[in-house]
């Protein structure tokens, strides 16, 4: 039986004794717990320094742009709030019916009324003219940088990392460099909404050029096509879906980036209604502005990705076609008759004060009524998470037990007995499963004792950087390394500590709960119909609105924060894991089941080894989601480098704001990169390809 | 290699040694696209071991006015990428590709584009249709790229649409069609600026055998009308018989035997090119003119045949006529004498089975 034992098992042995040993140096050598104070490289200083420099001596430059830019939004909103919202509305319901079909329409018309009788017409049309200005902006641009990559090996070399970079960093660390550049206002929103939309765009554009097949290029050159013929009308006509896919993701990021970038204020647009109704604690009121968020984000989204959708369905796009004159004129008709009708009734003009409605009162006092009625099981939810998980998390056993917290004080006989008992489930896993998992235990039961902030940050460096490197090979390793280094030198290790500590709980809580499910719903059509458009409503939902309703019950606090990290972060969960298990070969599916699997067995043995390199790409993407939804948490009171970031902006001191979301946009992509590579891994075993 | 039948006519297209490498510095093995060297197998040889592909090596044959040219070879002997360095998608790294006499290597690529609009046809294995066009506008896009206006496309389109018999679909889109039908398409699209050149990469590989053989003959049929000068590109040695005026079999990117389908069976230059005749039921393949022999005994009293009958249709008259059939040319003279001997003595050379232990 020792020859389960490889190199690989000594070195993770010996890794968990250096561990040990660290931890028990500990209290004797003070830089092993915190890194020296004078040893901190002073870079969010000469972030500033160089920021200072910039606003002197280029300010005028930015400002201009600033002063350009300001004209278009402004040009638009004019026309948008000086349109009767009958007018607008009509329209965009035809665009929907154009897009989709009826239920769109529909769907369409009854958001309109929503924003309409609710009293957030005009703000709803504000955010719209920024998304509309920011959006064919980033589509250019990124459409230009997209044919630029691939047509040149170097240009892409150079752009990919940009856009890593750009879509990574969370937003309120760059906001405050675009608001110090750019000046205060709407612009800042723009430039922000640009920068976070154009890299999907980029991706689009490289992955539909690329796949246009060869034969179709080489018949159109034998058709006699000249460079541009052969670029607009072969490439560019084959790649359009995968082009359209990409204006509606691109016009998604837009979206959420003008609600995020109103945190700035001065926009009075809807995101900045709902974050002042949070901000004075009116729940109701929050929600129902939410709610148009939400509506805006999914008519949205329903109309480009219909658009790209029947852009691939070229029979019906054929019949449609002849009916494309009579749509301008229906188009005309309509927008002059709701003019003129306007003009006689003024409901249909501005939307009069006094017929607006809304329940947000209502919902406040039964709010109210569910916090007071049922406080002790809130607060019982709330403690036992906190107690139990939550903070021998954080602080580790050793600093959670006591008998307020557990209701015993923790012995050493407990911890004795505690060390046992971890020592031989690691053994068993060792003798019954592989090395591998009993390393895991072992790591596992010393950070669940230790807790994760009171680790040395030696020994996580070492873990984290070979586990990488075990993983992913000599560069990721060396990547997680100096990646982590960056961290630890610039001081900010404790609270990235905290960030990894509140995301990784959110992201087990996710991937076990999304899994689960994914598994029910990929055996089960009925829970996968009901499953899916919860999905999608998540998934186009801005992030600010996912908050709102655990704000509403839990108060401001890390679980609240927790919680939306995992209604957010379970999408992927669920959808990998299901996408995965119904997508596996037929072929070792009806070999198994005439080798007379069982039901579980199948489950067990066949389907969900055969389907965990997509799982690990859902892990991935739930991963992905849990640092996007940390970032926005930390508006309701976290205290990681979310919480960095977040200050740096509302103090203005850029530096700090932005090494804080540097360190955040490490900590993803070195979770990115391992997890991929190990989804690969994986692949390459069971040699089944995804996609 | 053996004797090419005597050219009927002029030569339309013509490759002079054709090279072409894949590597770091193709250029670096021939002095200024000169591809006539030496010793080509030696150069094959030293640049393979110098961490360079050789796709195509010395490649020459003429292709002949309203004549089909067959090449045929396994996947990766470089018949596709001949193909390609005719019409110029790849381009070659050595020789002259000479259409009506002039190199289209050396033309610029303006000019190129001129000769692809005007001269050159091709058609595709995989179809290389365009998604998002119906049936017509996929014929017509390649009237549409030099200019010419919507109606008149339309209806030079049209006349092809009744050509490759797909009347009635002009406006189903490619993914609505059967496999046939979308090669219908590409064959129509690449006869709609009327070529004088019509290069075929593997046109019916992609379908399935009862439909390649009913899209053979109306290749043929389509050819019986149009007589352009074809390259045809086949992994099928069978397919090749069909369609062949001329064939030539391709290995490792070198010619390995140009001539007629009946010289590559009766003479085959080396087991390569045996081992695709094996399987070709010989009878036929081989025509009376093939098996006649020399007469040295009055044809008084024999019956007559033309020189092309097929072997297999005589079988029944010679099983009967111990003295055989006078076989004849188109003039009328007489060529020669097949015997029931001769047509078994033929087809003795074409079987691979041992022969049996005759006892005495």
């Amino acid at each position: 039986m020792w020859e389960r034992f490889d190199r690989a098992f000594y070195h993770w042995f010996a890794i968990v004794l250096i561990t040990l040993a660290l931890i028990v140096a500990q209290p004797h050598f003070n830089w092993l717990a915190t890194y020296p104070e004078d040893l901190i490289v002073p870079f969010a200083d000469w972030l500033n320094a160089i920021m200072d420099w910039l606003v002197d001596y280029l300010g005028w430059l930015f400002m201009g742009v600033s002063w350009l830019l300001e004209w278009p939004i402004k040009g638009v909103r004019l026309v948008l709030q000086a349109l009767p919202w009958s007018v607008t509305g009509f329209l965009f319901c035809l665009v929907a019916y154009i897009a989709s079909g009826w239920r769109l329409a529909l769907f369409t018309l009854t958001s309109c009324l929503y924003m309409v009788i609710i009293g957030y017409w005009p703000e709803s049309m504000n955010t719209l003219s920024l998304v509309a200005i920011s959006v064919p902006m980033a589509i250019l641009f990124g459409f230009g940088l997209g044919v630029w990559a691939f047509y040149s090996r170097r240009a892409e070399r150079a752009i990919m990392p940009l856009l890593d970079i750009l879509q990574t960093v969370p937003a309120f660390a760059y906001l405050l460099l675009i608001l110090m550049l750019f000046g205060f206002g709407t612009v800042v929103g723009l430039i922000a909404s640009v920068l976070y939309s154009f890299p999907p765009m980029v991706r689009n554009t490289i992955v539909g050029l690329r796949r246009v097949p060869a034969e179709v290029i080489e018949s159109g050159l034998m058709s006699g096509a000249t460079g541009r013929q052969l670029f607009w009308q072969v490439r560019v006509s084959n790649a359009k879906r995968q082009l359209l896919l990409g204006v509606n993701q691109a016009t998604m990021a837009s979206l959420s980036m003008v609600i995020i970038a109103s945190i700035i204020g001065g926009t009075a647009d809807i995101g900045w209604e709902v974050l002042s109704q949070i901000r004075k604690a009116q729940f109701g009121e929050s929600l129902l502005a939410g709610l148009v968020i939400a509506l805006m984000a999914m008519v949205i989204d329903r109309v480009t990705s219909g658009l790209a959708t029947q852009s691939g369905d070229y029979e019906k796009r054929n019949r449609s076609q002849s009916l494309r004159h009579y749509k301008v004129l229906i188009a005309c008709c309509g927008f002059v008759a709701f003019y003129v009708l306007a003009k006689f009734i003024p409901a249909l003009e501005v939307w009069p004060r006094e017929l607006e409605f809304s329940p947000a009162r209502g919902m406040n006092e039964s709010l109210t009524y569910l916090i007071v009625n049922f406080r002790t099981e809130i607060e019982t939810i709330k403690t036992l998470a906190f107690f139990f998980v939550m903070l021998p998390t954080k602080i580790g056993l050793q600093g959670s037990v006591s008998p307020f917290t557990w209701g015993f004080e923790l012995q050493t006989w407990h911890s004795l007995s505690y060390a046992a008992g971890m020592t031989l489930i690691g053994a068993f896993c060792a003798y019954r499963v592989n090395t591998h998992v009993a390393i895991f235990v072992l790591l596992f039961a010393i950070f669940f004792y230790f807790g994760l902030t009171k680790m040395p940050w030696p020994a996580l460096l070492l873990i984290y950087s070979f586990a990488a490197w075990r993983i992913g090979g000599t560069r990721l390793g060396l990547g997680t390394f100096f990646g982590l280094g960056f961290i630890v030198v610039t001081g900010i290790w404790p609270e990235a500590m905290l960030s990894v500590y509140l995301c990784s709980i959110a992201v087990i809580i996710s991937f076990i709960l999304g899994a689960g499910l994914g598994i029910w719903a990929a055996g089960n059509d009925t829970v996968s119909a009901i499953l899916r458009p919860i999905n999608d409503t998540l998934q186009t939902m801005p992030l600010f609105v996912i908050l709102i309703p655990f704000v509403m019950i839990f108060k401001i606090g890390e679980f609240t924060a927790l919680l939306a990290i995992v209604a957010y972060a379970i999408v992927p969960a669920i959808r990998y894991t299901e996408h995965g298990l119904r997508n596996l070969p037929e072929g070792v599916i009806e070999a198994a089941q005439m080798m007379g699997c069982s039901n579980r067995q199948m489950l067990w043995s066949v389907k969900i080894p055969l389907a965990l390199p997509v799982m690990m790409l859902g892990l991935n993407q739930t991963i992905m989601y849990g640092i996007a939804m940390l970032v926005i948490a930390a508006l309701v009171g976290t205290n990681g480098l979310e919480q960095i970031v977040y200050i740096g902006l509302s103090d203005g001191n850029f530096g700090v704001g932005l090494i804080a979301g540097m360190g955040l946009a490490i900590i993803a992509m070195i979770a990115d990169r391992t997890t991929q590579a190990w989804s690969r891994k994986r692949q390459s075993i069971v040699e089944v390809r995804i996609w | 290699m053996t004797s090419e039948a005597p050219a009927r006519k002029d030569v339309k297209l013509s490759c002079r040694n054709v090279w072409k490498i894949y590597g770091e510095k193709p250029a670096q093995f021939f002095e200024a696209g000169n591809g006539a060297v030496d010793s080509p197998v030696a150069l094959s040889k030293t640049i393979s071991t110098s961490d360079h592909i050789v796709a195509n090596a010395d490649v020459s044959f003429d292709v002949h006015v309203s004549e089909i040219f067959v090449i045929m070879g396994l996947s990766g002997s470089g018949k596709s990428t001949i193909v390609r360095c005719i019409s110029r998608l790849v381009e070659p790294t050595a020789g002259e590709v000479l259409l009506d006499g002039e190199d289209v290597l050396k033309k610029s690529d303006a000019e190129l584009i001129e000769i692809r609009r005007h001269k050159m046809g091709m058609v595709f294995q995989s179809f290389g249709l365009m998604p998002h066009l119906n049936v017509i506008e996929n014929i017509a896009f390649p009237l549409k790229l030099q200019g010419i206006g919507g109606r008149e496309r339309y209806a030079q389109a049209e006349r092809v649409i009744e050509l490759v018999g797909l009347q009635g679909r002009e406006s189903n889109f490619p993914n609505e069609l059967s496999g046939g039908q979308q090669q219908r398409v590409g064959i129509a699209r690449s006869l709609a600026v009327e070529p004088e050149v019509w290069l075929l990469d593997e046109p019916f590989s992609a379908l399935d055998p009862l439909i390649r053989k009913k899209m053979q003959d109306e290749f043929l049929r389509i050819q019986s009308v149009l007589h352009k000068s074809i390259v045809f590109i086949t992994h099928d040695f069978q397919e090749a018989l069909r369609v062949a005026d001329r064939m030539a079999i391709m290995r490792d990117g070198a010619i390995v035997q140009v001539g007629r389908p009946v010289d590559l069976i009766l003479n085959p230059v080396d087991d390569y090119v045996r081992e695709f005749t094996r399987d070709v039921p010989w009878e036929s393949v081989l025509c009376a003119a093939d098996v006649a022999e020399a007469a040295d005994s009055p044809l008084k009293g024999l019956g007559r045949v033309a020189a092309d009958t097929p072997i297999d249709s005589l079988l029944g008259y010679l099983g009967e006529n111990a003295d055989g059939v006078a076989v004849e040319a188109a003039d009328g003279s007489v060529i020669g004498v097949a015997r029931a001997a001769n047509v078994v003595r033929a087809l003795a050379n074409g079987c691979d089975t041992a022969p049996a232990q005759v006892r005495r």
